[in-house]
């Protein structure tokens, strides 16, 4: 795991440098976050390039097949969004974390719209790893932390396949030694 | 405690199989009737008949005895299968938990913990009812897996009850010594399902016709007195505890709910249609559906009547119905949030309505054809305040009483809320004043709304996680939004606007707190604190299933 403490990435803020009314979300009491594989972020991409084509394919077939124009402006907006977005997706994954604290996990993500979730590990119903087939080529996995609430939504993507069973198991533990009912 | 709960397998109500295939028992016996109008009416009446029916049409082709023939394969098969079927179907009530064994081809064998018990519910509905049966449902946390015992004579579905959740308390009693017999046995309660044991007459043969008419007698009285019995037995919850609805408040909450907006619009457009004139099709489309509305108000009204909350020593019960009654006991920490909320049609009244989030879901409709989780249709101001006291222990004191007078009606400043800043108006222009969260005796109260208003009550015991979220537009206001994670229910508890720092503060304590409460909690065997000094196991496995079954 790549897990280079960051100290909650002060710098990437481009709004309170410029306009301080602007805050970004922050956990004051909070510790150094554990990041996910960079690598994660070709499993993204090679997902964002595939959305790519199918857009562009559907959007072609439409435009020259059916004689469709406002398709090919419509798939060629989409792409340029997705062109956008694809450059942000470093940033995207850096800012994936999670801490082990005490008595809960700690999970973030998002930049532009950022989600702070804690969860007590008592809560845990179970832990379920994936990996997809991108993610398996390059030895990661995805770690979701399930509750009795389908919204907690805790999913940890991009852990080295070794780290995501360590902290399976490791999570595990703690939700025995701290069980609640549901 | 009764015989049912001894830990041995024991059968139904010997009717059950004609009381759950019950629609089509009478659909046969609708369409017969259908078919032989014209001979009843002979029969009864003397008068005479027109034209042929299907008796006629056999009696003229000569093949009456095929006919007696196939009725009576008929019969016999379907008696048959019902005996068998009724054989089949055992259940079994051990300290541990309920099972159910069923099915003749497929067999299937369904387990439900007793410490994972969300709420036993027991439904009357109007035709076992009158036969004196009852339907008892024990439900666990998931979606279908609930375990019901369809049908048991009506007496001892209370009694059952009482025993599963005097089991599932963790106060247990010691076990009567014939307990231990072995399972699987031919069982002598086949009879005892339907008539309390020792009520069965053993006279001598000379006695034997005038003690069946007594019989007879009993039963049918016993039936009529089970039928008019109030609905909430006035030894089962302090009266003091008990919240009722006036029947005018209850007319009054029908009439003006969201529907009624509905059908008035339908109304002007059929005047509206038939002033203008000349398009009569409007008529035709809207007038039926007006009929049917009136009928929609009538059954949510029958269904909500005779509506009572009461707490007993085994948790809440939520009882209903005029002709089909229902009554479900929500054990204590089995509630995962609670939502008052106030439509704007509601306020010149001061009405109220209660629901709520919980884990195990009956599959019988709740009051008025709402789902389940409505606890109070609706109540005054008092009626909330009592009724929050009954499903959220620790708040009968006088500060969370102020606490909850103030989340309901107060419109916002320094009232024990944790309120948004004055940016906040930009995102809730009407609302910010009130928007804001407080920590209390073990729950967390979320405030919002002004039009329609809305207090959320989270046990944080029960709470599953804490989310804080923060979009662009909320950024430049220094604002996120938090949401307070539950099961699955008609209560979302998030707050659209608290400041950024706050929700950072919020994220923190109210984790520390579900933390402490958790750890404090022991809900899961309620009276066994009360009853002796042993400490409260944990369940064995952390992740052990609620309920199994094996079907084959």
């Amino acid at each position: 795991m790549a897990e280079q403490p960051v100290p909650d990435y002060p710098r990437s803020n481009p709004t309170e440098s410029v306009a301080p009314v602007g805050a970004r979300l922050d956990l004051p009491e909070a510790g150094e976050w554990k990041r996910v594989s960079p690598k994660y972020v070709m499993v993204e991409i090679v997902g964002t390039v595939v959305f790519l084509l199918i857009v562009c394919a559907a959007a072609g077939a439409l435009w020259l097949l059916l004689d469709q124009v406002w398709a090919a402006w419509a798939g060629g907006l989409i792409a340029l969004i997705t062109l956008v977005s694809l450059a942000f997706e470093p940033r995207r994954v850096r800012s994936i974390g999670y801490q082990l604290r005490a008595d809960d996990l700690l999970f973030r993500r998002g930049i532009m719209y950022q989600r702070f979730v804690s969860v007590p590990y008592g809560r845990m119903q179970l832990v379920d790893i994936t990996r997809g087939p991108v993610a398996r080529l390059l030895g990661l996995a995805d770690l979701k932390f399930v509750t009795a609430a389908a919204s907690s939504g805790v999913a940890i993507p991009g852990l080295a396949e070794a780290d995501a069973d360590a902290l399976r198991d490791r999570l595990v533990e703690l939700a025995e030694s701290r069980r609640a009912g549901l | 405690m009764t015989s049912l709960a001894d830990g041995d397998w024991h059968r139904l109500h010997p009717a059950s199989p004609v009381l759950r295939g019950g629609i089509f028992v009478f659909a046969l016996l609708g369409f017969v009737i259908a078919n032989l109008r014209e001979r009843f009416v002979d029969v009864v009446f003397g008068i005479p008949r027109q034209s042929g029916d299907p008796l006629d049409e056999i009696y003229e082709r000569g093949a009456v005895g095929w006919a007696l023939l196939a009725a009576a394969a008929i019969l016999i098969v379907i008696l048959i299968a019902f005996t068998v079927s009724w054989r089949m179907h055992t259940f079994r009530v051990s300290d541990e938990s309920v099972e159910v064994r069923s099915g003749i081809l497929f067999r299937s064998h369904r387990q439900a913990r007793l410490d994972r018990i969300q709420g036993v519910n027991i439904v009357r509905p109007l035709i076992p009812r009158l036969f004196g049966a009852a339907k008892l449902e024990v439900s666990v946390a998931g979606q279908d897996a609930n375990v019901q015992l369809a049908y048991l004579g009506s007496a001892l579905a209370d009694g059952l009850r009482r025993d599963i959740l005097q089991l599932a308390s963790g106060a247990r009693q010691p076990r009567p010594a014939a307990g231990e017999s072995v399972p699987e046995t031919p069982l002598p309660v086949g009879e005892a399902t339907l008539f309390p044991a020792g009520t069965i007459p053993a006279e001598s043969e000379s006695a034997a016709h005038a003690g069946r008419r007594r019989a007879m007698n009993d039963y049918a009285s016993s039936r009529v007195g089970e039928f008019l019995a109030p609905e909430l037995d006035p030894d089962a919850a302090p009266p003091e505890s008990v919240v009722r609805i006036p029947v005018l408040r209850l007319i009054g909450s029908i009439v003006f709910s969201g529907f009624t907006v509905f059908v008035f619009v339908a109304i002007v457009a059929l005047i509206v249609s038939v002033i203008v004139g000349g398009s009569e099709w409007l008529l035709i489309a809207i007038f039926p559906g007006l009929i049917a509305s009136v009928g929609y108000y009538v059954s949510r009204f029958t269904k909500s009547l005779r509506y009572s909350i009461a707490g007993t020593s085994d948790g809440v019960r939520v009882g209903f119905g005029l002709l089909t009654t229902s009554n479900e006991t929500l054990p204590p920490g089995r509630i995962h949030a609670v939502g008052v909320t106030q439509p704007l049609a509601w306020r010149p009244f001061g009405w109220w309505q209660i629901s709520i989030n919980k884990a195990g879901h009956s599959t019988n409709d709740g009051a008025a054809g709402q789902a389940a989780t409505t606890v109070l249709p609706v109540g005054s101001l008092a009626d909330v305040a009592k009724v929050l006291e009954l499903i959220l222990p620790g708040f009968a004191l006088d500060e969370q009483r102020v606490l909850i007078q103030h989340g309901l009606t107060s419109r916002g400043g320094d009232d024990g809320f944790r309120n948004a800043p004055r940016r906040a108006a930009w995102l809730r222009p009407f609302s910010w004043r009130r928007t804001g969260y407080a920590v209390s005796a073990g729950a967390v109260l979320l405030r919002r709304g002004v039009l329609s208003r809305e207090l959320l009550l989270v046990p944080l015991a029960r709470l599953q996680s804490v989310g804080i979220n923060q979009g662009p537009v909320r950024r430049r206001l220094r604002l996120a939004t938090a949401r307070l994670h539950t099961v699955t229910g008609p209560v979302t508890a998030t707050l659209g606007v608290i400041d950024a720092g706050e929700a950072a503060r919020l994220l923190e304590t109210v984790t520390a707190g579900a933390v402490a409460s958790a750890e404090s909690d022991t809900s899961h065997h309620w009276s066994r604190t009360s009853q002796g000094p042993a400490p409260t196991p944990r369940p064995a496995s952390p992740v052990g299933p609620t309920a199994t079954e094996v079907t084959s």
